[in-house]
């Protein structure tokens, strides 16, 4: 296995500017401020992104006004919902109603922390970086639980109760998915789990595992669309039954963290997709010479957004294709398919890696 | 329930006492604003936990006393009224009123314009019916389909604004044809139209109609059985979903209609899943009589000579017509004036509404949505 760096060269020049414990919290604050600003032009970009490729799919041309191709039609949201007024209805529980809406941006925030965008291009690479991401990620369902429980709304409610069922199900599924990259790659650290696949194309997981990996890519990406409550599982907003679901009552900044945490959510879900399953920010090799050179000469971080949006542009496919599941279709859907074929993927992987039909 | 957290029940209504598990039943109000009641409907529902327990309808919010408003108004003028009631099979339900002036007064329609009000006719049930699908699909969580809906039907509504001047509220046809003549190039502009919308019906039974998912979502959702349906007056394709053969264009012919060849699609359990299928069977039916009615589209005078005045001879006189959702039919009472003495409407939607307690009992909230879209409800015509 080819050795990489692990710092980043601004890591070390700040280590060899400042006495050890101050350059230990230079650098996470160094840290903390690329996350968030990630956070803040991936979710303005998504959000252009999503109306565009939607207005597209439905045959109109989306935002053109704001900004060429109306790339600044995100700012000009975003400072709409801040001027609004964040109403407080009556009856509602203070804390629980104002809290919720910073929860999943939390966990969407923290899932970003253990991501490898590049060679030496992560926060922290934790030992068990796939049970801390399986963790934090849990947040955003309690943000949502809380925030209907606490709107005081029937319609937040039966939504938060929804995607209560909904969420926990799903959560089955795409672990046993990610388990089964874990046990192949013999790592829970997300960069071993991207270093584990070097090689050709043919190395990536989802092709490597013969049938397993494509599998578990697939289920992962059901699973994974219903984890981030968007369409066709959407089934906790559900526009058209619930009309606004958990966040039916909230307004301005509160409803604007819930839909920042939507889109950076699906970044950070298409994101571990790509590390899993597509050899994370690996350039991609076809054994030809040349070729290969010249990919492997684009940095790792570009191939990493390239994954990632390829991901993301298959979510945005789904929802606007697929009509919604009924609650009941959506659970029995889990229970009696998906968990089932993720387990039997699972002992179909165990046995390949036991026997080793494939090198880990 | 404390009221102070904004609970109170209306006056009227009860809940049943807690049961042993703690569980309870709670009212759920859905609209008067609320995306899939598609105007201003109010269903107060009652539910326990998703399932619905019982549907009670609430009317009335648009009511605008349009039958009282006719009796101040000449014959002629009564007319554009209909057009604010199912906005959109407007060109139908001008029919019915100007076949019953013309019942009582005996005015005859030329050749030309007979076939002119079939044309149109045919053309809006197929605007109606794509302007549904549209929304089928989008209270299904398809949002596309919407916009796929829309795009077709624009065709037509350009069609009809060139026609008539108009989009939604045409009036346009008056008692002995029409108020104009179709433009030069309305044959071939319909023709052109009717290619493309054979294509696109295509595409929308790849895209809605054999998907699994709604199949699993209509089949066998909100059923209605063929004697309950008779027994509410459901009419037009819910009635026809549910095996009523009832259509007022095969069975009770008006203009020329029983000079063409089209079948009447019927459905056998009643279920959304039917009640879709007739309806995009409908629309190649249409296309059916459009294509007919093209190739023996004569020439000639679209309106017979205009009377002086309308002054309609006492008496009372009936006519029904088949918009897109059923049975549309005017009664007008007349004591020898220029005014009606008493106009009543009978408008499918109403009828069609009642059923909905029946269908949607004991299924879920999202079944309620989807029996709501496949009902193709229009408020303004339920209030009138």
């Amino acid at each position: 296995m080819k050795a990489y760096a692990v710092n980043h060269p601004i890591g070390d020049i700040v280590r060899s500017l400042l006495p050890a414990p101050w350059a230990a919290i230079a650098n996470g604050a160094l840290a903390v401020a690329v996350i968030a600003g990630l956070v803040t032009v991936s979710a303005i970009f998504l959000i252009w992104l999503e109306r565009k490729v939607c207005a597209h799919f439905q045959a109109r041309l989306g935002p053109t006004r704001v900004g060429p191709f109306g790339l600044l039609q995100p700012i000009a949201d975003a400072i709409k919902l801040l001027m609004k007024e964040n109403l407080r209805p009556r009856g509602v529980d203070n804390l629980a109603y104002f809290m919720a809406p910073l929860l999943p941006i939390t966990g969407s925030f923290l899932v970003l922390a253990v991501m490898p965008f590049d060679h030496n291009l992560q926060v922290v690479d934790l030992q068990a970086g796939v049970v801390y991401v399986v963790a934090v990620s849990g947040l955003g369902i309690l943000g949502i639980l809380i925030g209907g429980w606490g709107s005081n709304n029937k319609y937040s409610l039966l939504g938060s109760m929804r995607s209560g069922a909904q969420l926990f199900s799903y959560e089955l599924s795409m672990v046993l998915c990610l388990l089964l990259i874990v046990m192949a790659s013999g790592s829970a650290s997300l960069r071993e789990i991207v270093l584990s696949q070097q090689g050709t194309v043919a190395d990536w997981w989802i092709f490597k595992l013969p049938v397993a990996g494509f599998l578990a890519f697939f289920l992962f990406m059901i699973s994974s669309t219903a984890e981030l409550n968007r369409g066709p599982l959407d089934l906790s907003e559900a526009e058209s039954e619930l009309t606004g679901g958990f966040h039916t009552e909230y307004t301005g900044i509160s409803f604007s963290m819930f839909f920042l945490a939507e889109f950076v959510n699906m970044f950070a879900s298409a994101g571990l997709g790509a590390t899993f399953f597509l050899g994370g920010f690996l350039a991609p090799q076809f054994g030809i010479g040349p070729v290969d050179y010249a990919l492997a000469a684009v940095p790792g971080v570009i191939w990493f957004f390239l994954k990632t949006y390829f991901l993301i542009f298959l979510y945005m496919w789904f929802r606007w294709t697929f009509p919604r599941l009924r609650i009941d279709h959506l659970l029995s859907l889990e229970w009696k398919f998906l968990l089932p074929v993720s387990m039997a993927n699972l002992l179909l992987a165990a046995t390949l890696v036991t026997f080793k039909l494939i090198i880990p | 329930m404390a009221t102070e957290q904004g609970y109170a029940l209306p006056p009227g209504f009860s809940l049943r006492e807690t049961r042993a598990d703690g569980s309870q039943e709670y009212f759920l109000n859905m609209g008067p604003q609320h995306p899939s009641t598609h105007g201003v409907l109010k269903l107060v529902v009652r539910l326990d936990g998703e399932t619905v327990i019982e549907v009670v309808p609430h009317l009335g919010f648009i009511h605008r006393a349009i039958e009282k408003m006719g009796e101040n108004e000449t014959f002629v003028q009564y007319i554009h009224l209909t057009d604010r009631m199912d906005y959109l099979s407007s060109h139908i339900n001008n029919l019915c009123v100007c076949l019953a002036i013309e019942k009582a007064m005996g005015i005859g329609v030329p050749e030309r314009g007979e076939y002119i009000r079939v044309m149109v006719s045919e053309l809006q049930r197929i605007q109606s019916h794509l302007l549904w699908w549209g929304a089928f699909g989008m209270d299904l969580g398809a949002v596309s389909a919407f916009l796929y809906g829309f795009k077709e039907r624009e065709k037509i509504t350009a069609l009809f604004e060139e026609l008539c001047g108009a989009r939604l509220t045409m009036n346009f046809f008056r008692p002995g044809g029409s108020n104009a003549d179709v433009p030069e190039n309305f044959l071939a502009r319909v023709k052109e139209i009717l290619e493309e919308l054979k294509f696109s019906l295509d595409e929308f039974e790849v895209l809605l109609t054999k998907n699994p998912i709604i199949r699993e979502r209509t089949l066998g959702v909100g059923a209605l059985s063929r004697e309950r349906a008779i027994n509410y007056g459901c009419s037009g394709p819910v009635g026809r979903a549910s095996g009523i053969d009832f259509d007022v264009r095969k069975h009770d012919p008006y203009s020329v209609y029983d000079r063409f060849q089209f079948d009447v699609p019927l459905g056998k359990n009643g279920d959304c899943y039917d009640r879709y299928m007739v309806r995009m069977q409908e629309m190649r039916e249409s296309i059916r009589i459009l294509a007919q009615a093209m190739a023996g589209f004569p020439e000639g005078q679209y309106r017979s000579k205009e009377k002086a005045s309308y002054k309609v001879p006492a008496g009372s006189y009936y006519a029904n017509v088949e918009t897109a959702r059923g049975l549309y039919a005017t009664y007008m009472v007349s004591d020898n004036s220029f005014k009606p003495y008493r106009i009543k409407s009978r408008s499918p939607n109403f009828s069609n509404l009642s059923a909905i307690n029946e269908m949607s009992r004991g299924g879920k909230i999202a079944d309620l949505v989807a029996i709501l879209s496949t009902l193709d409800l229009i408020i303004p015509d339920i209030d009138r």
